[in-house]
């Protein structure tokens, strides 16, 4: 637990993504089953622990130091977790063997809620102040370093010397401490068999393409898409047992009843979730009503039922279909879409095209609900996972719209004051920072605003008076006017007029853009 | 017997002692002081006669200019007993930076100590805290919380280096006060076995030049080459203030550490940018105000500059007589000797 909590700390101020790389990499190297596992599912946000509320902090503090001196010390340090894990008292018998991570994961299933404030203390007596803040922030559910199940992956193959693909791809089969995959990585034992668990399959990615990359472009070996603007699935059916998955491998099944019951085959398949009403596409605010529902009522299933646009398969079978060139797998898919007949699927219709500037011309004239713009993909490629850059290219239509992540909130005046309503988002610098690029008071619904003053809420990691830093998890689409050169901002860039279009809470953090597409069509 | 209240009065100029017609570290120019400590809101120019360790009045002079370090500087022998006045006055090791001392004053039978700033942990830099029993003492509170627990220093060091050997290629640049702290830290990394230059910041190297004449071994020390993208894997030492500064170019990929007893707070850590805190403070954590006021055990205790609030709550609860006296002035220097870049 003590190493577990230095790499938080480590993680906690560090900044750029290779600096994290490292220290991970340094720690999975350095520590010992079954730990390890566990601070990996800590972190990849894959571990299911029974979570305690600040109340049960503050009962703590209250039970070993004068609430007068608390008082002063929480006013001054800002955080709650951070005051108790600072005052507590040093341990009592510094020989005594602090617990291991595993032991604690272990002894928070293991009790009941009554007793958990008295093992909890136990624990802290056991530690020094660093790990008992590690300590407060997993049990309070805060752990809040923005670390994704892809960088762990990039984490682990670094360490290990393996491609970070062939750890995703077992990864979905596995459960926390991870052993076989530990043991695999350090030579003792053959590969994990997914075998026949209906598990992800990390996906293929796009990257977006730009003029330098269009004029190069051998049109002729592209086979074009519309781009939907959807949610990108997995669907995954298997002997035993059927899921549908998010882009992020999150499993939605329960969201969707209505997918999971027309899953009437086996394969893996890949596509876009739409809501469909007759034959026109809905808006995706319709689709965000369905996704946060965990469980939807009838009425719901009926007012916006779900569809999915089908674009690829991955395995028809048992058969693993990714290397096969894409042209094979749209056959194949074709074929199976034929021979099963699922409801609510289609398949994801192939454009005609001659040219690239015939392409350009239809992609600027999409302008129809549910389009985005354009996918173009190789068709001698195979399924390749992680974003590797030519065989697939995403070619959206409005250029000035950019995805960001939400870094900093305040809180509003007027008609929304006590809601966090002023947002500062950022884009990804070349070195793995994330740097603000723009403030932003509008564009949002009031259903919006009131999810992103719950995200605030609940994921703000540092204060700086008034100002809430928060995890740089949440995804925003941005719509500006222009973008021009600024010497202000850490960035260079300023936007001008940015309003929030959407919250794309389904959109992992590392996919937000880069600042390299702002800074090209400066 | 004349209790030390009785004696020792607070003046918007800073603590006076009457029988002795001295100040202890005034704010202002007086005609007679006696300085504690450089550190500039101790030490303020301008006096007529300064009483103070040989270090400190070499420190002085150094910082101010001999002309402002006081017309006539009478230097103190560690334990030596002058009169003053009708005051035997005496220097004590406050353990703080060079030539840090507590000002021990007895007077018609009993006695004062003005600790000045000062520490409980040891530094290789200067001579130790030694605890003087009293009816009086005056002590500060500049982290008189109790989040405040300073690890063990060299531990924090031990950081620095485990982050060198994972970083090899960047620039360690290392935020700390240029006198008392930045020694300390070369100290201490001299002390793990780190034999390589350690390079100065401008600020610094003229305060280390003093601590070498003084006897203090700090090895060998280099300013920064000119030029961009150097010393990789090597170590910087720059005031706090400059660690967001335009000279950064000349650094490899610098990564920014910074020794302050505040870094022990993340919000003051991240405020400052910093990516490698390391708590090492240069004054008592809580504990040790706690541990050395019980020690010296004063029935009157007077708390000047810091968090008063936490540390008299402290004493309402041990049962001592304790007031804050919210001397103007102090802890300019404090903020900054512990400050994180801001
Ligand atoms: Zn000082
Ligand atoms: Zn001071």
């Amino acid at each position: 637990m003590i190493a577990f909590g230095r790499l938080l700390e480590r993680l906690a101020f560090t900044p750029s993504r290779n600096g994290r790389l490292a220290h991970l990499a340094t720690y999975f190297r350095a520590t010992a089953d079954p730990d390890r596992g566990f601070a990996l599912a800590a972190l990849a946000g894959t571990l299911a622990l029974r979570s305690a509320k600040p109340g049960l902090l503050r009962g703590l503090a209250a039970a070993r130091t004068d609430p007068e001196l608390f008082a002063l010390s929480y006013e001054f340090v800002g955080d709650l977790a951070e005051t108790v894990a600072l005052l507590w008292p040093a341990p009592s018998d510094p020989a005594a063997a602090p617990p291991r991570l595993a032991e604690i994961i272990a002894g928070l299933g293991a009790t009941p809620p009554a007793e958990l404030p008295a093992l909890l203390a136990g624990w802290l007596d056991r530690f020094d102040p660093g790990t008992r803040l590690a300590l407060l922030k997993l049990v309070t559910g805060g752990l809040r370093v923005g670390i994704s199940a892809r960088l762990a992956h990039l984490a682990l193959a670094a360490a290990f010397g393996v491609a970070p693909e062939a750890i995703a791809e077992v990864w979905h089969a596995l459960e926390p401490p991870y052993l076989p995959l530990f043991a695999w990585l350090e030579g003792t034992a053959p590969r994990p068999d997914p075998a026949d668990t209906p598990h992800f399959r990390p996906p293929m990615l796009a990257h977006p393409l730009e003029a330098a990359d269009a004029a190069a472009l051998d049109w002729s070996a592209y086979r074009a898409e519309w781009k939907w603007d959807g949610i990108r699935v997995q669907l995954v059916a298997t002997r035993t047992g059927r899921r549908l998955f998010s882009r992020g491998a999150e499993d939605i099944s329960a969201a969707f009843p209505e997918i999971l019951a027309a899953m009437e085959f086996a394969a893996v398949l890949d596509g876009e979730l739409l809501i469909r009403r007759g034959t026109e596409i809905a808006p995706f605010a319709t689709l965000q009503r369905r996704l946060n529902r965990k469980s939807p009522g009838a009425k719901l299933l009926a007012e916006a039922p779900a569809h999915v646009r089908l674009y690829d398969i991955l395995f028809d079978g048992s058969e693993d279909l990714r290397p096969l060139p894409f042209d094979a797998r749209r056959a194949r898919l074709e074929a199976l879409l034929a021979r099963e007949r699922p409801a609510a699927m289609d398949l994801s219709p192939l454009i005609a095209f001659q040219d690239g500037s015939e392409l350009a011309a239809l992609r600027a004239g999409a302008r129809a609900a549910g389009i985005e713009g354009l996918m173009l993909k190789h068709g001698a490629s195979p399924y390749l996972a992680g974003r590797a850059r030519g065989p697939w290219w995403k070619w959206k239509r409005d250029p000035l719209a950019i995805d960001a992540v939400l870094m900093y909130a305040e809180r509003g005046h007027g008609r929304r004051s006590g809601f966090y309503s002023d947002f500062t988002f950022g884009l990804w610098r070349a070195d793995g920072e994330l740097v603000p690029v723009g403030k932003s008071y509008s564009g949002y619904t009031d259903a919006e605003l009131r999810l992103l003053d719950r995200f605030v809420r609940t994921h703000t990691t540092a204060r700086f008076g008034p100002v809430h830093e928060v995890e740089k998890s949440l995804v925003l689409e941005i719509g500006f006017d222009s973008a021009q050169r600024s010497t202000r901002h850490k960035s260079g860039v300023a936007l001008r007029f940015p309003r929030i279009l959407r919250l794309r809470p389904d959109k992992p953090a590392a996919e937000a853009d880069r600042l390299d597409a702002l800074t090209a069509i400066l | 017997m004349q209790a030390p209240e009785s004696w020792l009065h607070p003046t918007p100029a800073g603590l006076y002692c009457e029988p002795g017609g001295f100040h202890v570290d005034p704010v202002r120019a007086v005609p007679r002081a006696v300085i504690t400590h450089a550190h500039s809101d101790h030490a303020r120019p301008g006096h007529q006669e300064v009483l103070a360790s040989p270090e400190t009045l070499a420190l002085m002079r150094a910082r101010l200019g001999p002309a402002r370090a006081g017309l006539r500087q009478r230097a103190l022998g560690w334990g030596e007993v002058v009169r003053v006045g009708d005051v035997a006055l005496r220097l004590v090791p406050a353990g703080h930076v060079l030539g840090s001392a507590q000002v021990v004053m007895e007077y018609a039978g009993t006695r004062a100590v003005v600790s000045g700033d000062y520490k409980r942990h040891p530094d290789p830099t200067c001579r130790p805290f030694e605890a003087v029993a009293c009816d009086l003492f005056v002590t500060e509170a500049t982290f008189g919380l109790p989040v405040f627990r300073h690890p063990a220093p060299e531990g924090e060091i031990a950081r620095l280096l485990a982050s060198l050997a994972l970083f090899p290629g960047r620039c360690h640049l290392v935020g700390a006060y240029s006198l008392g702290k930045a020694q300390r830290v070369i100290a201490l990394l001299r002390a793990a076995g780190w034999e390589r230059p350690v390079f100065l910041h401008g600020a610094h190297a003229a305060l280390c030049a003093v601590y070498e004449t003084l006897g203090v071994r700090l090895g060998p020390l280099a300013p920064v080459p000119a030029g961009k993208g150097r010393l990789a894997g090597e170590i910087v030492l720059a005031p706090p203030s400059a660690l967001a500064d335009r000279w950064l170019a000349r650094l490899a990929d610098p990564l920014v550490a910074c020794a302050s007893g505040w870094m022990g707070i993340r919000a003051r850590a991240r405020a400052g940018g910093v990516e490698l805190p390391l708590v090492l403070s240069d004054h008592a954590d809580w504990d040790a105000l706690l541990a050395t006021i019980a020690e010296v055990d004063a029935p009157e205790v007077w708390v000047t500059h810091g968090r008063e609030d936490a540390l008299l709550r402290a004493m309402a609860l041990a049962g001592r007589r304790a007031r804050a006296l919210r001397l103007i002035g102090y802890g300019e220097e404090d903020a900054a000797e512990d400050a994180p870049a801001a």
